[in-house]
């Protein structure tokens, strides 16, 4: 905000009746790494978060022409955009502190399946809308406590993309827990849908339940874990459809690059464009 | 049934009113549907304010909403438009109370 006027408000605001007073989130953030912090070690989780974000929103954008009501088309493409600012953020600054120099662009559109970093859940195929309000339920719960954990990051600027991430992830787990509870708490088909839905989500629940990429950088051990053993212990209650919280896993994922077969093919369809006209801008 | 309740079983008609951040009291913004209040102002949230516009939302059912009917205009409104002594413009209003 550069000075106000006498009535508190910003001059030249006045003509706008609507959407003004936006704020950049790495406003007055000091881009310099601290000393002591490991450069390459940021842009990891960076890019683990960013990878995440990324790819979640694809999915999302998914349902843009063909979700069931256009409030909620609208409601998945505004989650998926918040997604892919947080991306854009933490690409940007994977560049700047890995000593490469790379662009949010080259993270996005110039990396192979296996240089990707996002968890197995957020690339199974869109699915029904009760997978996808489930996988967003599980993904925003465990996203919002590394998130919080974040915000106490070594890195000022992860530390700042973390702490505007918060109120967007939290919204998006509201968004998400109020359709799970309705789908379990509706008609039988919707029931059955959710029902479905655990079902296909529950293999690669112990990953997101495991994910410990925040440790070292102000998320506690196990938080993850606990944060969403807690959350979706609230929706399975008012739902009435339980939701399992599996035992760890173990074995590589997606943190080590290691995907699913849907991951190659999503990212072809996301990378079409940049790769058939390189250096493009538009 | 008034129209507002869907079609084919449908979800609801809900008016908006967002209160903008500069605003004074809410305004109505427009309509959408949604299956009950709570869901509509989710929905409100999603449509009306991704541009930064409220910092607070109300809706109402469509159906709630009692509106005087156009036919009725005269006998509402013109009485008023000839009555000058209505309106505070008689009065020094004070330099230091603002939104009259």
């Amino acid at each position: 905000m550069n000075g106000t006027g006498e009535d508190g408000e910003v001059p030249g605001d006045a003509r706008w009746a609507f959407g003004t007073g936006f704020e950049d989130p790495l406003h007055g953030v000091v881009a310099e790494l601290p000393p002591g912090v490991d450069g390459a070690a940021v842009a990891g989780v960076c890019v683990a978060l960013a990878d995440d974000a990324l790819v979640g929103a694809q999915r999302l954008a998914e349902w843009v022409t063909c979700a069931p009501e256009l409030e909620i088309e609208l409601a998945l493409a505004n989650v998926g955009l918040d997604l892919l600012g947080q991306a854009r953020l933490l690409y940007a600054r994977a560049g700047q502190v890995d000593g490469s120099g790379r662009g949010e662009d080259d993270f996005a559109y110039r990396r192979a399946a296996e240089e990707f970093r996002c968890l197995r859940l957020t690339e199974l195929p869109r699915g029904d809308f009760a997978f996808t309000a489930l996988r967003l339920l599980a993904l925003s719960c465990a996203r919002l406590a590394l998130l919080d954990g974040l915000r106490g990051a070594a890195d000022p600027v992860l530390a700042a993309v973390a702490e505007r991430g918060v109120t967007e992830v939290t919204y998006h787990r509201l968004f998400a827990a109020e359709w799970v509870v309705r789908l379990g708490d509706g008609t039988a088909v919707s029931r059955g849908r959710l029902r479905r839905a655990v079902g296909e989500a529950e293999p690669w629940l112990a990953e997101v339940l495991d994910d410990e990429v925040g440790a070292e950088w102000g998320v506690a051990p196990g938080a993850v874990r606990a944060a969403c053993a807690a959350d979706w212990d609230r929706v399975a209650r008012q739902s009435g459809v339980p939701l399992p919280v599996p035992a760890p896993a173990g074995g590589a994922g997606g943190r080590a690059g290691v995907h699913t077969p849907h991951l190659p093919g999503l990212l072809a369809e996301l990378q079409g464009v940049a790769r058939a006209h390189p250096g493009a801008s538009w | 049934m008034n129209g507002t309740e869907g079609v084919d079983g449908g979800w609801p008609l809900f008016e908006v009113f967002v209160r903008g951040k500069r605003g004074l009291n809410h305004v109505h913004v427009g309509s959408l549907r949604a299956a009950d209040a709570r869901m509509a102002l989710t929905h409100a949230r999603d449509l009306y304010t991704r541009r930064n516009e409220g910092v607070s939302i109300w809706v109402v059912r469509s159906a709630d909403v009692t509106a005087s009917a156009p036919d009725e205009r005269d006998p509402f409104f013109a009485p008023s438009g000839d009555k000058v002594y209505r309106h505070p413009t008689f009065y020094e209003i004070p330099d230091d109370v603002p939104h009259i």
